[in-house]
């Protein structure tokens, strides 16, 4: 690693950290929990380092319990990623679908 | 251009749409596209790394698709299964596994460097170590916090077909181990960088992060828990982050450290609306270690057959639902309640949502829209509190702290939290089992007004008792 990859992906943190900050002014409190369960759900983005953990690991054959390791991340990350935007469809549909259809 | 380019186009693709689906998440009309876009995020972002590995050469299909599968139905599984009341703690479950794959992969990718694989020198050694240190700390402590947390939600765990109800518990010494753990990990986590394939450093800090999320978590309950779950959410998404650094990756920095700051954000939205701040949720037990007051008043309740004969005539009635509606599960007999009044006796039906009643934000509006009570008669505390004093009559279904006048005064816990102003209304009708005090351990006023009547006992049982009472007038 370069000092300049570094910085880089430090600009890229402390700028999404920003950003993530202006993104939620005022919410609603009815969304309050939808919008924390469609977040944790974009969370389980550690799905992408999982995959390619365990890939590499069981490419080179010789590293098996860290490639085990990663796997059981896969699954566990795809069940927040599934799971986190099912629930949340879900809560969003008896929400926001109800004022649209009975209004 | 190279493969690796057309990579990091998918990945600034996919943090693109999660951007753009956070923002519009927050938003009543447009939260169910922001869950698409984002679901389409992670979407493009779990392909363009298939692809990548598949075009690199290598790709280990049967192991990949099969944690992909395996994962998949499962939290779907879970997803579609769920109760509506069940929802929190399921949102607090995936955000431990969240927090717990960040940490797997933080731990596999040092795992290979202990199995043999060459360990980095320099700069990338320090990077990688410090960030495979962060992340085991805040992906672990996230998933027993957050596992702590789902337990608390549901009040309790059966074993071997015992019920034994989930602690609450905070002396302020309490305190002084969270910074000791937090100091230990800290110091563990230097060490490491000194010794990477130590093993004992990497399970020692497991160990610690691991207690941390639990201490942390223990001594808060009912009313914080929300603030809680969205605190944890906020940091299952810093653990991605730090994910990112280990493998350098922008995705998962970007999606991560954005998630972290709205959680964070939306954490703090929720400490304003009760009136608290994060700090005293995380470190001043609320409650829950302090003596209960003792009862010394007493009420004699009604029977619902009164009830019934005073609503006749009422011209309007404000239900102000709480934590009691969502356990004893009488939505549907209270939307029933509601269409009786209307139909016998032409009365104007409206809900107060407290913006904390129930165990989540948002809790009641989502039991009331199950049972189809129409979005808008469902009011807002600010909004609705200027119309009780016009209203016939208040009534109280298993809230108890969220109707406490209490909170007008300046002193006890409650002291500031903004409040459903029922006890303006002309009468006051209460579902509660007993005249028991609430979470935040104050008696509550409202119970021994003159103008209130209680009807004690279950809220389901009691509904459909004053619905027999009003449908046999």
């Amino acid at each position: 690693m370069t000092p300049e990859l570094l910085i880089g992906s430090l600009t890229l943190f402390v700028l999404s950290i920003f950003l993530g900050f202006e993104l939620i002014t005022k919410v609603p409190a009815t969304l309050h929990t939808p919008l924390m369960s469609g977040a944790n759900a974009i969370s389980g983005i550690s799905i992408v380092g999982a995959l390619i953990g365990s890939n590499v690991a069981f490419e080179s054959g010789d590293t098996a319990i860290s490639g085990v390791l990663a796997f059981f991340a896969v699954v566990l990350a795809m069940i927040n990623v599934v799971g986190g935007f099912a629930v949340t469809n879900k809560m969003l549909n008896m929400i926001a679908g109800r004022k649209r259809g009975g209004a | 251009m190279e493969l690796g380019d057309w990579t990091s186009m998918g990945y600034l693709l996919s943090a693109a749409l999660f951007i753009y689906g956070l923002k519009q998440l927050g938003h009543p009309r447009t939260a169910p596209r922001g869950n698409q876009l984002g679901a389409m995020g992670m979407l493009v972002a779990v392909l363009t790394t298939i692809l990548d590995m598949h075009l690199e050469g290598g790709t280990q299909w049967t192991l990949i698709i099969g944690g992909l599968v395996i994962g998949s139905l499962i939290g779907y599984w879970m997803a579609v299964r769920v109760e509506m009341t069940g929802m929190p703690e399921l949102v607090a479950l995936f955000n431990g596994f969240g927090g717990a794959a960040s940490a797997l992969v933080a731990l596999s990718e040092l795992w290979k460097y202990i199995e043999g694989a060459e360990v980095p020198t320099g700069l990338k050694l320090s990077v990688t170590m410090v960030a495979v240190g962060l992340s085991s700390l805040v992906g672990w402590m996230t998933l027993t916090g957050s596992i702590l947390a789902m337990y608390k939600l549901k009040g309790g765990i059966t074993v071997f077909g015992k019920w034994i109800k989930t602690p609450t518990w905070g002396p302020s010494w309490l305190n002084g181990v969270k910074v000791l753990l937090l100091i230990s990990s800290v110091v563990l986590i230097y060490l490491s960088v000194n010794d990477p394939t130590n093993r004992q450093y990497i399970f020692a800090l497991i160990g610690v992060s691991c207690a941390l999320g639990i201490v942390l978590v223990l001594p808060i309950g009912g009313a914080d828990m929300p603030v809680v779950v969205s605190l944890l959410n906020s940091l299952s998404g810093i653990a991605a982050a730090f994910t990112g650094f280990i493998i350098n990756n922008s995705v998962l920095i970007v999606a991560g450290s954005l998630v972290g700051a709205s959680g964070l954000i939306l954490t703090f939205i929720m400490c304003k609306a009760m009136n608290r701040t994060l700090l005293d949720v995380l470190f001043k037990s609320f409650g829950g270690s302090g003596e209960k007051a003792s009862l010394t008043r007493t009420k004699v309740g009604s029977d619902s057959d009164e009830v019934a004969m005073m609503l006749d005539g009422a011209q309007k009635v404000i239900i102000v639902p709480g934590y009691g509606m969502a356990v004893s599960q009488c939505q549907h007999q209270v939307k029933e309640f509601a269409d009786l009044m209307a139909e016998k006796f032409d009365t104007e039906v409206k809900y107060a949502i407290h913006p904390v009643a129930g165990r989540m934000p948002g809790h009641m509006n989502v039991l009331l829209a199950e049972a189809n009570v129409p979005y808008e008669q469902l009011i807002e505390m600010d909004v609705i509190n200027s119309e009780f004093p016009n209203c016939d009559v208040a009534l109280v279904i298993g809230a108890n702290d969220t109707t406490n006048p209490a909170a007008r005064t300046d002193e006890g816990p409650l002291a500031g939290m903004p409040i459903i102003d029922a006890d303006l209304a002309r009468t006051v009708v209460i579902v509660k089992r007993s005249l028991s005090v609430g979470y935040a351990g104050v008696d509550n006023d409202l119970f021994y007004m003159d103008k209130t009547m209680m009807l004690f006992g279950d809220g389901k049982k009691m509904i459909t008792e004053l619905n027999n009472s009003i449908k046999d007038m």
